[in-house]
């Protein structure tokens, strides 16, 4: 968070503060505290109650375990520190499903985002007509909810069902060695479109000016997109492949689906759906730590992914 | 984290136009440069074609399915009507355990629409207050609320889940309403687009006319801020009708479910329930019309506060 303070727009208000002191007294008084109030509370006493709480409370629950006095004594919590966490780490179907959601990521992002950048370079070149019923037709599977996507697509990859039978009677596209790719079209068709429509907007905002020097030169379309245009998108790309880092990580609803058409998919086949099976038991501790886990694994890719797309875009 | 939604606000405002109009998506005469040859153009043409099938062959088969009945599913051409049973089927739909689906598609728009409009109305308010007003902690909001941002709705159902039941409050409506109506984007987009469109000076103006900071909130910026607003609105309301972990976890009760956990739930026993097949097809198609409808009728304002969202 460190970058927002060096921002032109942090500058500026740190400058007009810095004025207000100078001018006046150190400390100024703040304006309409009131309003202030009333404007920011509503939002932040939610935020705290179902954000920040239930961080709070989740952290708390995974250093807890439960005693037992005997057999059939009565079950209470006890602190055990780190002790869920020993067994997050001994958690190999846990670990497997990281890697496999990991090995998901690093094929399905990368081909999502290329699509898009692809589609939204062509909806904004002079090549294409009709830009209104692509840019629709390419949106639309994102008004479908994961989980129905992945109904829709499951009876698409039955054999049975399938309109595609050419296909799915010669490749199970349900079975072990597929099912996780079949469930990789089913993230890229629903979120292509929108990826899209974030890179695109971002194209319709550049000045038109800033192309026609390089027309003069005699650039065709495909330069002008690849020298100037994707330069320009850059943040756009960064906040789209963010985004779908954590997507990807938090997969759930259309593995958990899949599991009534393949029975390739297990309980345990990604880090969310573990998480799920292990509250089910019920051992909301270790789901807790489960949770914990994934979350900083989260953040730490996608703060990762952050910073190395910063240093190659300052070098450049 | 700054970098990727664009911290710099200031220089977001090409697409930030206050009349909400970006530059319009059709080809301006200026936009062509030396004529692209016919082959480059037919070659785009056929790349925007065939993905026009991918994206749209399995909506087109799940309405021809959705038309069917159960025999005909499985012996005529699936991407083609046989006996146009679509309304029948519906009916049967809506007649089927006393109209629970509707009961579920129901939710799904109260939990959805509802939780959006005070989402939308909560954000707008903390982000228009981070944008106009200087008070000691704004920064300190701002990055709280930036880091919200990053963390993913599904790492917050447990913990949900473990907190609500505290209070005993698992399987009630409130479990999963509530915890949709904090939006940390919608701050942040709000922020950025007062920041570029609500000028300083109509602010002192309402001031001089007396007119307090509430009443001018409701009255002049929120008009301002209208296509941040949609924006807000919709990828809220998108967020929680596709939201799947949330009441997986804390709901037992059938009439508590939203659409999309009512078919997956009737999705999951088609095998001990055949005849379910037809009224997961027919509910699937029928669950997604609401969402088409709002992104058509919204579409113009809220791809403009998507570009302001996303450009540095």
């Amino acid at each position: 968070m460190t970058a927002s303070a060096t921002t032109p727009t942090a500058a500026r208000v740190a400058v007009q503060e810095d004025r207000g002191r100078r001018g006046t007294t150190r400390r100024r008084r703040v304006q309409h505290p009131w309003a202030i109030v009333a404007f920011v509370a509503p939002f932040a006493v939610m935020f705290v109650l179902f954000y920040l709480v239930p961080i709070a409370v989740a952290i708390w629950q995974s250093m807890l375990v439960v005693e037992r006095e005997g057999t059939y004594g009565a079950a209470t919590e006890v602190f055990g520190g780190f002790q869920q966490y020993a067994l997050v780490f001994q958690n190999e179907a846990f670990w497997t499903s990281v890697v496999r959601v990991l090995v998901f990521g690093i094929v399905q992002v990368p081909v999502m985002l290329g699509l898009a950048l692809l589609f939204a370079l062509l909806l904004d070149s002079p090549l294409i007509r009709g830009k209104k019923f692509f840019r629709l037709a390419f949106f639309a599977p994102y008004a479908v909810p994961g989980v129905i996507a992945a109904i829709m697509w499951g009876f698409l990859y039955s054999p049975n069902l399938s309109p595609f039978e050419a296909l799915t009677s010669q490749v199970n596209l349900l079975s072990a060695d597929f099912v996780l790719w079949a469930i990789a079209n089913v993230v890229t068709w629903v979120f292509v479109g929108y990826n899209m429509l974030i890179i695109y907007s971002t194209l319709l905002a550049i000045p038109q000016e800033i192309y026609e020097a390089a027309r003069i030169d005699g650039a065709g379309q495909a330069r002008i997109a690849w020298s100037i245009k994707i330069p320009l998108v850059r943040p756009a790309l960064v906040l789209t492949a963010v985004l779908s880092i954590i997507g990807t990580l938090q997969l759930l609803a259309e593995p958990q689906t899949f599991r009534s058409f393949s029975s390739a998919v297990t309980s345990t086949y990604t880090p969310n759906m573990t998480i799920y099976a292990t509250s089910s038991i019920p051992n909301v501790s270790l789901a807790a730590a489960f949770s914990v886990v994934l979350a900083l694994a989260t953040f730490i890719l996608s703060f990762t992914f952050l910073r190395l797309t910063r240093r190659k875009g300052a070098g450049e | 984290m700054s970098t990727a939604i664009g911290s710099d606000a200031t220089s977001a405002s090409p697409a930030v136009n206050p009349k909400g109009e970006a530059r319009s998506g059709g080809a301006p005469a200026s936009g062509r440069g030396p004529r692209e040859s016919l082959l480059s153009r037919g070659g785009a043409m056929l790349v925007m074609a065939i993905f026009t099938l991918y994206f749209l062959v399995p909506i087109w088969w799940l309405l021809v399915a959705s038309s069917k009945d159960r025999g005909q599913l499985f012996s005529t051409n699936p991407l083609w009507f046989a006996d146009f049973k679509l309304f029948e089927n519906i009916a049967n739909l809506f007649a089927y355990r006393d109209g629970v689906y509707l009961k579920w598609l129901l939710n799904s728009l109260l939990y959805a629409g509802l939780g959006a409009v005070v989402a939308t109305l909560l954000a707008s308010m903390c982000g228009y207050a981070l944008a106009k007003y200087r008070f000691p902690g704004r920064e300190t909001i701002f990055n709280v609320v930036l880091g919200g941002v990053l963390v993913p709705a599904t790492a917050l159902a447990l913990p949900l889940f473990l907190l609500f039941s505290r209070v005993q409050l698992t399987d009630t409506f409130w479990a999963v309403f509530l915890p949709s109506v904090v939006s940390p984007f919608g701050v942040y987009l709000s922020r950025v687009f007062a920041e570029a469109s609500v000028p300083d000076e109509l602010l002192e103006a309402s001031r001089l006319d007396g007119a307090g900071e509430l009443r001018t909130f409701f009255t002049v910026s929120i008009r301002l801020m209208f296509p941040a607003l949609v924006t807000v609105f919709l990828f809220q309301f998108v967020t929680i009708w596709n939201n799947f972990f949330l009441p997986l976890i804390m709901l037992r009760s059938e009439e508590l479910f939203p659409v999309t956990y009512g078919l997956y739930a009737w999705n999951s026993t088609i095998n001990q329930f055949p005849e379910l097949r037809t009224f997961v097809l027919v509910g699937s198609l029928l669950s997604i019309i609401p969402l088409i409808i709002t992104f058509l009728l919204l579409q113009r304002y809220w791809r403009t506060g998507l570009g302001s969202g996303s450009l540095k």
